[in-house]
């Protein structure tokens, strides 16, 4: 328990129904001033978990601590913690400039502080001007600016986001991760952000979460969970991923054999496995695969038969069967000197031994 | 002239064959359209639109006197009203009183006035037998003769004002106001002043249910709205069991529990609470539990429906801002649910003006509402003009009232759901 945890679960569960947990045993420390995403898909309990944060649910078992004084019996109102919700939230039967002084008639601050705190909420968000409207009148981004600014308004320590960008379109989604992502920074408030885009996750966070089934699978830096995903499911979930299912066939001290299903044998870096003689899922990012590789450069090389050929632009994804599975995907980039493909014929590709992990065996 | 130009740069000609064409294709889908209104517009017309106009007119349309005494009317044309009429008012007054004897349309003069002339009917009746005898004049004398009424100013300003085709008799009476022999407005004598309290009662029994509904039906529907479906759902078959029950019934089953030795002044003497049974039903309680009892359902329904779709993060973001439970359902819940009660109360209050049969059931003497007064008006007096009257000036309080509520909440705001 770190001296800079703002934010402690210590054994938390939680349940509705009494038979299955939505929450199971979850510790989870956030620091003081940290952009913490869980992310995760639908059902996996990461809103539970930020709804518990928040108040709204209770947990069944175990505590949370907020700036290390437990919040069980403090109630939504009294927990000073700022909340955008998925559909904003904006009460329809006021005014912007209403919205935001709401949190601050209720902390009884003084007029002239409230319209000044206003002025500087709506200057942060950029919305000046649009104080007077009602929410209908805006758009779903202003929407989303003024339930940014109402959340931070009263100045919390503590941000919590529920989607909060779902409703928007792909080019206001980027721009406006980048905004939360500058207010974070220039206010320095700790910011605890839902979401199951893992792009959006590992654009914006300092750590993210990753959920599934009641638990975090792993909890890490966004590049860390891209690069080394310590199991099957974040390997999965996290990015584009090539799945090569096998048994590990020998060990020694940096890696391990693994001879796949569908033919062949692959020397892969052992992350999460049991021993000799057990199932195994190699992961292996697209990127990592390279095209006739120069002999000695890899230390895996195989026969691939092209299946398809898609063209995005910057790269050109390449279906192609390896090893008996014919969903392998290569990305090759739109360079200079990029080999002619063309469907049906066959090609060498290989990878490194340290870019193919072996995890475990799930699903 | 480049390509697009030609293009879009239609001449005049041009155009006019362009929207000529548009028009052809516009046409039957037009066509198609008024015949889906259609069998609902004419309906409307019909059953609402017609019937409401003939009301109206009713109110101030009375063509009685003027048919039935024609040779009075013309005489009486150019009377100042300042002295009794001349001789030839008098003989024109016995030769039609003769002719409706003969005709046996006297009994239609008598009940109109009658009307305003409290009594008369009866004179008038013998007048006609008696003037059929007159065979020559002075017929002056000879009608004063026969009932000293006919010397009287008052009776002929009441005649020549009820020979005009067009009366405001039927409206101002309505309202207790009456003209006298000059043609001044003055108020009904206190002993025959009626309507106004009557409508007064109406509004006031109006706006207790449905203040009564609100209160009952605004938690209820509270619950109902944050129940789990299935528990709500339940709930919801208990509240409209009565509204799919005969009105009538409902009533009838009020009439056996609040009567003097019905089910709860039973209860309320074996407790020992009273004494004597209370004066539950013919009284102004009974008549509002009973209306309170069927309207519910109608201010609920609304209300419920429009909490449904308030969505539970509003209240919730509240709470995150630091507002407590009660703050944030009067600040935030609340003003939402507002459109839904406009739409209930403005429902349970208009068709509330409308009742007849429950206060006339569970209801005293002095809990009698217009739309009573009405159906006596039309069943047992056959008194058209009065009941038209009657009718008109509801309708018109009505609007007034649904005005003034526009201005207040906005009708726009106002959802069903």
């Amino acid at each position: 328990m770190a001296q800079d945890d703002y934010v402690q679960f210590v054994g938390v569960q939680k349940t509705y129904d009494g038979e299955t947990l939505v929450v199971k045993n979850l510790d989870l420390n956030i620091r003081a001033g940290e952009f913490l995403t869980l992310l995760g898909p639908s059902g996996s309990g990461k809103t539970t978990t930020l709804m518990m944060l928040a108040g709204f649910e209770v947990p069944t078992h175990g505590r949370i601590f907020l700036d290390g004084k437990p919040i069980d019996h403090v109630p939504p109102h009294k927990r000073n913690i700022g909340m955008v919700f998925q559909n904003y939230a904006l009460f329809p039967h006021m005014t912007v400039e209403e919205n935001l002084a709401f949190p601050l008639n209720v902390r009884k601050i003084g007029k002239a502080e409230i319209e000044t705190r206003i002025k500087r909420a709506l200057g942060m968000v950029q919305l000046s001007n649009l104080g007077k409207r009602r929410p209908g009148q805006l758009s779903g981004g202003q929407q989303q600016r003024v339930a940014l600014a109402r959340a931070l308004v009263f100045e919390p320590k503590l941000v919590l986001m529920d989607e909060p960008l779902g409703a928007l379109d792909k080019q206001l989604r980027e721009q406006m991760q980048l905004e939360i992502k500058h207010i974070h920074r220039n206010l320095g408030v700790t910011v605890v952000y839902v979401t199951h885009d893992q792009s959006e996750a590992l654009t914006m966070s300092d750590r993210v979460a990753v959920f599934n089934d009641g638990v975090i699978q792993q909890l890490a830096k966004p590049d860390d969970l891209y690069e080394r995903p310590q199991n099957s499911f974040v390997a999965q979930f996290i990015g584009e991923n090539n799945r090569l299912r096998g048994k590990v066939v020998a060990m020694n001290g940096t890696g391990c054999q693994v001879e796949i299903d569908g033919g062949g044998r692959v020397e892969a870096l052992p992350v999460k496995i049991e021993g000799v003689g057990a199932a195994t899922t190699l992961s292996l990012r697209p990127e990592r695969v390279r095209l006739n590789p120069a002999s000695g450069h890899c230390s895996n090389v195989f026969e691939a038969r092209v299946e398809e050929l898609i063209y995005l632009g910057d790269f050109t994804r390449v279906r192609a069967t390896v090893c008996g599975s014919s969903e392998f995907i290569i990305k090759v980039p739109n360079a200079e000197g990029a080999p002619d493909l063309v469907p049906g014929s066959s090609i060498s590709v290989g990878w490194k031994k340290e870019d193919c992990r072996a995890l475990d065996a799930a699903q | 002239m480049t390509a697009i130009a030609e293009n879009f740069g239609l001449d005049i000609a041009e155009r006019d064959a362009l929207k000529r064409r548009l028009r052809a294709v516009e046409r039957g889908r037009r066509l198609r359209a008024l015949a889906l209104v259609l069998p609902l517009f004419l309906f409307i017309l019909v059953s609402f639109v017609i019937p409401i106009g003939e009301l109206l007119r009713n109110a101030v349309f009375d063509p009685s006197i003027r048919a039935n005494m024609p040779q009075t009317v013309t005489a009486l044309a150019a009377w100042d009203g300042k002295d009794l009429p001349d001789e030839a008012a008098f003989a024109a007054l016995a030769a039609d009183l003769a002719a409706a004897n003969k005709a046996k349309t006297i009994a239609l003069i008598g009940k109109r006035l009658n009307y305003e002339l409290s009594g008369i009917r009866s004179k008038i009746l013998v007048s006609g037998r008696k003037a059929a005898q007159l065979t020559q004049g002075p017929y002056k004398e000879a009608m004063i003769g026969i009932d000293k009424i006919w010397g009287e100013r008052e009776t002929w300003a009441v005649l020549k004002r009820a020979g005009a085709t067009y009366t405001s008799f039927y409206v101002l009476d309505a309202l207790d106001l009456g003209l006298d022999a000059d043609g001044a407005l003055t108020p009904t004598p206190a002993e025959r002043a009626i309507y106004v309290t009557v409508f007064m009662r109406t509004l006031n029994i109006s706006l207790t249910v449905t203040v009564a509904t609100l209160l009952l039906g605004f938690p209820l529907a509270y619950l109902l709205a944050t129940l789990p479906t299935r528990t709500s759902n339940l709930l919801m078959i208990l509240v409209l069991l009565p509204f799919w029950t005969s009105l009538l019934v409902r009533t009838t089953a009020w009439f056996v529990l609040l009567q003097d030795n019905g089910t709860i002044n039973d209860m309320l003497q074996a407790l020992h609470l009273t004494s004597e049974p209370l004066p539950l039903i013919f009284s102004r309680f009974g008549t509002v539990v009973a209306m309170t009892h069927i309207q519910l359902p109608f201010t609920l329904l609304p209300i419920y429906s429009v909490m449904k779709t308030i969505s539970p993060s509003y209240v919730r973001a509240g709470r995150s801002l630091g507002a407590g439970p009660f703050y944030a359902f009067w600040r935030i819940y609340f003003p939402l649910t507002v459109p839904g009660i406009a739409a209930g109360c403005l429902l349970t209050f208009i068709l509330s003006l409308g009742y007849y049969i429950t206060p006339a059931l569970v209801g005293g003497p002095t809990d009698q509402m217009v739309s009573g007064i009405i159906e006596r008006a039309m069943n047992s007096e056959n008194n058209w003009g009065k009941a038209s009257a009657l009718g008109g000036i509801l309708l018109f309080a009505t609007l007034i009232l649904y005005f003034i509520y526009n201005r207040l909440v906005g009708i726009d705001k106002i959802r069903l759901g």
